[in-house]
């Protein structure tokens, strides 16, 4: 049973065709990179797999169930968490909190409006673990807007692991960093267990190619390129639409 | 800690001792008043202060349970029956207002709440085999709980005093729960909350109810404290001042909407006896707010209180540093 199975998506605005029947099987453990020029469709790809975009035509399958019409809200419950391109997170809070809005999203005590949620002990432990998986836990109560910009992309990925997901959509995680913070990033990508399938979207390409099991390379909403690091690098049409050469 | 509690307590004494001190039946039905709005800002400020959704017709809702408990009573309903069923009314038209208004945000949302609450004015004005028309409705009785006659202006004030009270203690609860949090990050960032998997749509709704309950609770007080309810209470002017509680005092604070409350009724019932154009002063006072405190007056005089405490700190610092300086220069 694959971990996620795109099976001939396809998704237009207007006359523009984004995503073009695109098939995608990823292994449970896999480490998917998903590479393409700018407007070649990644993100929009993303998104469908999300559920923040609705598929024209085509099926998503997330470990063997149909997900494509379950709202987006309703994934990461089915084992589906994801970062952003551009940070999204919540600057007015401290860093902990941000943790716990992630743990409660998959809690029924989010409809709790009786309780104190800085009482709850164990959300706060939880958080506390989360941050410290990703370095962070020494300045767990700093508030975010106090934080550098690396510090924030690990508040991300802190979030979308504290969730426990299955299957885990990175969209360029490594955009914006520095030497240092790439590295740090990158370390912390590689200690992620097996048991949390990745599937990432990456132009970095120093640190991608070293995550990557096996590559899809996509052009104009297509895929046009996959398989093995080596075979996707060889292919001419990788080095022709993307690598150069 | 300890300061706030201590605040709290001397404002709790302030409150309880309203009757003794001040000057006046007058003024005692204005610091009701004050209450009453507070409720009423406190529901408004649910949604557009923790919301992020800014209602332009929620003196409409009020209207709606003011209207309510005032045709019940005229009907010869009890005042029970009347405030239950005023309660409840509120409740349905703001299910009703949510359903409609929750399928946008932003500018979206302020022209739809704005349009249903023109829809109530325009019913409350037309509609005249109910609401009487431009005329109104009188209510010439207030309750009696436990015996003890609301009546007087010291009655009614304390009266009002305990459901702000209680209002106050469910509106900090709710601040503080999961939902409370979930609903400040909706505000923030709905789409990374829709990723993390709540659901944007009903933790707004619920909200909505929460702010329909308290806008509820607002409009019987009105209703009985005027014991009179006429359009003229839930026309657009009504809502936006409403709306100007809320921002003038901090918008997403738990005291802001009650000290705009207070700025707003002093000036509406104080000042204007002084000044004629008193609009025109309400009007001044909050341009200065917006441009030297657009964050509210609570959170603005909290951060001006700091600043100042940081610069007297640092003049002390080199007060202190000054004469050792000397001494090492010598």
């Amino acid at each position: 049973m694959s971990a996620l199975t795109l099976t001939n998506l396809c998704k237009s605005f207007g006359g523009l065709h984004v995503t073009r029947n695109v098939n995608l099987n990823v292994a449970p453990g896999e480490r998917r990179l998903i590479i393409g020029p700018n407007g070649a469709g990644k993100t929009t790809l993303f998104n469908q797999i999300t559920g923040e975009l609705t598929p024209d035509s085509g099926q998503i399958a997330l470990l063997g169930s149909d997900i494509t019409r379950v709202p987006s809200r309703r994934r990461p419950h089915l084992g589906m968490a994801r970062t952003y391109q551009i940070i999204t997170l919540f600057p007015q809070n401290t860093i902990v909190h941000n943790v716990s809005l992630a743990l409660l999203g998959l809690s029924p005590l989010r409809w709790n409006p009786f309780i104190d949620l800085k009482r709850q002990g164990h959300i706060t432990e939880r958080a506390h673990e989360a941050l410290k998986r990703v370095g962070l836990g020494h300045i767990a109560e700093r508030p975010l807007s106090q934080t550098s910009y690396g510090e924030r992309r690990r508040v991300e990925i802190a979030m979308a692991l504290a969730q426990n997901p299955k299957v885990l959509l990175l969209d360029e995680p490594f955009a914006g960093l520095s030497i240092d913070e790439r590295h740090d990033v990158h370390e912390l990508l590689m200690a992620i267990p097996r048991d949390v399938t990745m599937v990432m979207i990456e132009h970095n390409m120093d640190v991608a190619l070293e995550f990557a099991e096996r590559i899809t390379l996509l052009h104009f909403g297509e895929v046009i390129v996959e398989g093995t690091r080596a075979e996707v690098v060889a292919d001419p049409r990788t080095r022709e639409v993307y690598l150069g050469h | 800690m300890k300061t706030r509690i201590i605040a709290l307590l001397l404002a709790l004494v302030a409150l309880v001792t309203v009757p003794y001190w001040m000057p006046g039946a007058y003024y005692i039905n204005v610091t009701s008043q004050i209450l009453f709005y507070a409720i009423f800002a406190l529901g408004l400020n649910i949604l557009a202060g923790y919301g992020g959704l800014v209602s332009l017709g929620h003196a409409g809702l009020l209207g709606i349970s003011a209207y309510a408990a005032a045709y019940l009573l005229h009907a010869g309903f009890g005042h029970p029956v009347a405030i239950i069923i005023a309660l409840i009314a509120g409740l349905i038209s703001m299910a009703v207002y949510a359903v409609l208004s929750l399928r946008t945000t932003g500018i979206g949302f302020i022209m739809i709440t704005l349009a249903l609450g023109e829809i109530i004015w325009g019913l409350a004005y037309r509609w005249i085999s109910i609401t009487n028309g431009d005329n109104g409705i009188n209510v010439h009785s207030r309750p009696m709980p436990f015996g003890f006659s609301l009546a007087s202006p010291t009655a009614f004030y304390y009266a009002t005093l305990v459901v702000f009270l209680v209002c106050i203690v469910i509106v900090t609860i709710f601040v503080r729960s999961p939902l409370g949090a979930a609903l400040m990050g909706t505000r923030d960032q709905p789409r990374r909350m829709n990723a993390l998997g709540y659901h944007v749509w009903a933790i707004r709704f619920w909200a909505c109810m929460l702010s329909g309950l308290l806008t509820a609770i607002a409009g019987v007080l009105f209703v009985y404290y005027n014991q009179f309810i006429s359009p003229q209470a839930v026309d657009l002017t009504a809502s936006a001042e409403a709306l100007l509680m809320v921002i003038s005092g901090g918008a997403g604070t738990l005291l802001g909407p009650i000290v705009g409350a207070a700025l707003v009724v002093i000036v509406k019932s104080v000042v204007s006896g002084f000044i004629e154009r008193w609009n025109m002063l309400l009007g001044a006072i909050f341009v200065v707010i917006v441009i030297f405190m657009p964050e509210g007056l609570v959170p603005g005089t909290a951060r001006l209180w700091r600043l100042a405490w940081r610069q007297f700190g640092t003049s002390r610092d080199d007060d202190a540093a000054a004469p050792s300086k000397a001494g090492a220069e010598q």
